[in-house]
């Protein structure tokens, strides 16, 4: 029998409630969010339910979303149910000022590097990670280079302007 | 220099091990990595892997770049098989843009994919070779990984950063001299494989230096984010093009080659029937391009004047060519708003892409799922307490491309 995304998302809302939130089907995957405190407790239940069995982390990257006071940061999961074959993506979200979010370390030797990596680009604070340093960038880097603050051109080059590319203006 | 002027770190003279760094610039890790080595002997008691000598921001510079010229960065993610990335992007794109592309793009795009993944794995199961000490084995095949070269460039004008195909398609129908090329190939590389294979597989001194080196069992494999030939040698039948097809996949008939132990002499092995699976691919999409007839033997990508990159003959000589072109480059066009992950085996594995598109021409973030990113990261594990020539081994039966990697 085929796992449905309503299935899926049946057995979240009957685990989690209303803390598990904002469903959506994004191009056939599953996409919903739940407070950043209740990663983990999210992650292990995908994991360990019978009939859900997401149990390989596919993917594990970062968002800044500037324009999203307080939640400016997105930590976002792939995971996938090999025994279903069913895909889902996961996110939380936290403030860019205290960007803390547990670690899946435990969960998924993968996460190791991946949030390694976010952390190098983003900032994002994993809670209990083994060993938290930058991975692909120098370590003496004092700036998270993925945040939308740190514009790609040379800021003295009028001919590129963000409003060449759809968005209207620079990003806030 | 007399002794006082060498400062020694914290309690070096005591140590009982030895460190050695492996790398970042050395003939035997086929890349610019390093690892610092920890050795009682010559046995590994721990290592340490640094990336990122060949970082070049391509997730920062895609921000800015329309999807179109998004292309050349994934070239240089794995750069032995450069066209499997160069496909997965255009089909992340069409899975965005609701692009539907014709069966006949959808086979064009499996000969090009299957070609890449042989140029891949027969690179990787060479320079095993090279490793183990067995050097006229990779010499003899490049030959061959020539003649998928040149029908690179027959495609595309390009061999090794192909920038190869369209969203929606090809820039233009494959020649009939590619297919000869084709032909030649599937005619001369089989008996080159076999006895490539006869060189290694039964080879004593090869089977002693990679059976029972640097194995990883199937649960391991998975909680560390094994993909690929990596994963499906520790017996795990997951490949993306079966398990979610992609490009018609669906259509043709194949088998997933497995190992059991996870070793390297698996990996080998495992790669090895990719080949022959790949040769099988190839012909059975030879044979059903072959089967278009009249004007749907010409049709080489979609009907998607909004999308497709129009052919640069027709921008100098038709409106609406040159209208679209305009409109494409100068990002009129509507990128609709959304997030989409698409991925394709690649020749490492779960090669992925996670666009999001906020509506502006170029993407709002984009993430690549690297496999060798992830499954480097269980190198540690594999070499732990074996002997430092079998480090070199596994290093090279994982097929690390830097590139891939560092993103």
């Amino acid at each position: 029998m085929a796992l449905t995304n309503d299935t899926i998302q049946q057995r979240l809302q009957e685990k989690f409630g209303e803390s598990v939130s904002a469903f959506r089907d994004s191009h056939g995957m599953l996409e919903f969010s739940a407070p950043r405190e209740l990663n983990l407790k999210v992650l292990n239940f995908l994991y360990d339910d019978a009939t859900l069995q997401f149990q390989f982390l596919t993917d594990l990257t970062g968002v800044h979303y500037p324009s999203n006071k307080g939640n400016e940061l997105a930590v976002v999961y792939h995971l996938h149910s090999l025994k279903q074959n069913s895909r889902l993506r996961f996110k939380v979200f936290a403030p860019i000022e205290n960007p803390e979010v547990y670690t899946a370390t435990g969960l998924f030797s993968a996460a190791n590097w991946m949030e390694r990596e976010t952390y190098d680009f983003f900032g994002i604070l994993f809670v209990g990670h083994p060993k938290l340093k930058r991975i692909l960038n120098v370590d003496e880097m004092n700036y998270f280079p993925l945040r939308k603050e740190f514009p790609l051109e040379d800021q003295t080059r009028i001919d590129k302007d963000d409003e060449m590319f759809g968005r209207g203006g620079t990003i806030k | 220099m007399s002794e006082q002027h060498i400062k020694l770190p914290e309690g070096s003279i005591e140590k009982t091990t030895t460190t050695l760094n492996l790398g970042p610039t050395h003939p035997a890790t086929h890349g610019v990595m390093q690892n610092i080595l920890e050795l009682d002997g010559e046995r590994i008691v721990s290592a340490d892997q640094t990336i990122g000598y060949i970082h070049r921001a391509f997730e920062k510079l895609a921000e800015r770049r329309p999807l179109a010229q998004i292309t050349t960065l994934t070239d240089r993610l794995n750069y032995c098989s450069a066209p499997l990335n160069n496909m997965g992007w255009h089909m992340t794109c069409e899975k965005l843009l609701g692009v539907q592309t014709p069966k006949r793009v959808d086979y064009l795009r499996v000969i090009m994919m299957e070609l890449a993944r042989i140029s891949d794995h027969l690179i990787c199961n060479s320079i095993m070779g090279v490793d183990a000490g067995a050097y006229t084995g990779f010499l003899y095949v490049m030959q061959y990984r020539e003649l998928i070269y040149e029908i690179y460039e027959e495609v595309c004008g390009a061999r090794l950063t192909t920038n190869m195909g369209r969203i929606g398609g090809f820039e233009r129908n494959f020649t009939d001299k590619a297919f000869q090329k084709l032909e030649k190939f599937l005619e001369e590389y089989p008996p080159a494989l076999k006895e490539f294979e006869n060189m290694f597989q039964r080879n004593r001194i090869f089977m002693d230096r990679t059976m029972g080196v640097g194995g990883i069992a199937a649960q391991r494999a998975l909680n560390y984010g094994f993909t690929g030939p990596n994963l499906r040698a520790a017996g795990v039948d997951y490949d993306v093009r079966v398990q979610n097809p992609y490009s018609s996949y669906q259509d043709f008939d194949f088998i997933i080659p497995v190992g059991s132990t996870g070793d390297c002499y698996d990996r080998w092995l495992v790669r090895e029937q990719e080949m022959w699976q790949s040769l099988s691919i190839l012909r059975q999409a030879y044979q059903k391009i072959q089967s278009f007839k009249g004007a749907e033997a010409d049709v080489y990508h979609a009907d998607t004047p909004a999308y497709y990159l129009p052919e640069k003959k027709d921008v100098y000589t038709k409106m609406e060519a040159l209208i679209y072109h305009f409109k494409i480059i100068m990002g009129e066009t509507e990128i609709p708003v959304g997030e989409v992950y698409h991925s394709i085996e690649a020749g490492n594995g779960e090669l992925g892409f996670y666009l999001i598109s906020d509506g502006g021409r170029s993407p709002y973030r984009l993430h690549f799922r690297r496999p060798c990113f992830i499954y480097y990261q269980a190198y540690e594990e594999l070499v732990k307490d074996s002997m430092l020539s079998d480090a070199i081994m596994t290093m090279s039966s994982l097929n690390l491309i830097a590139g891939e990697m560092d993103a």
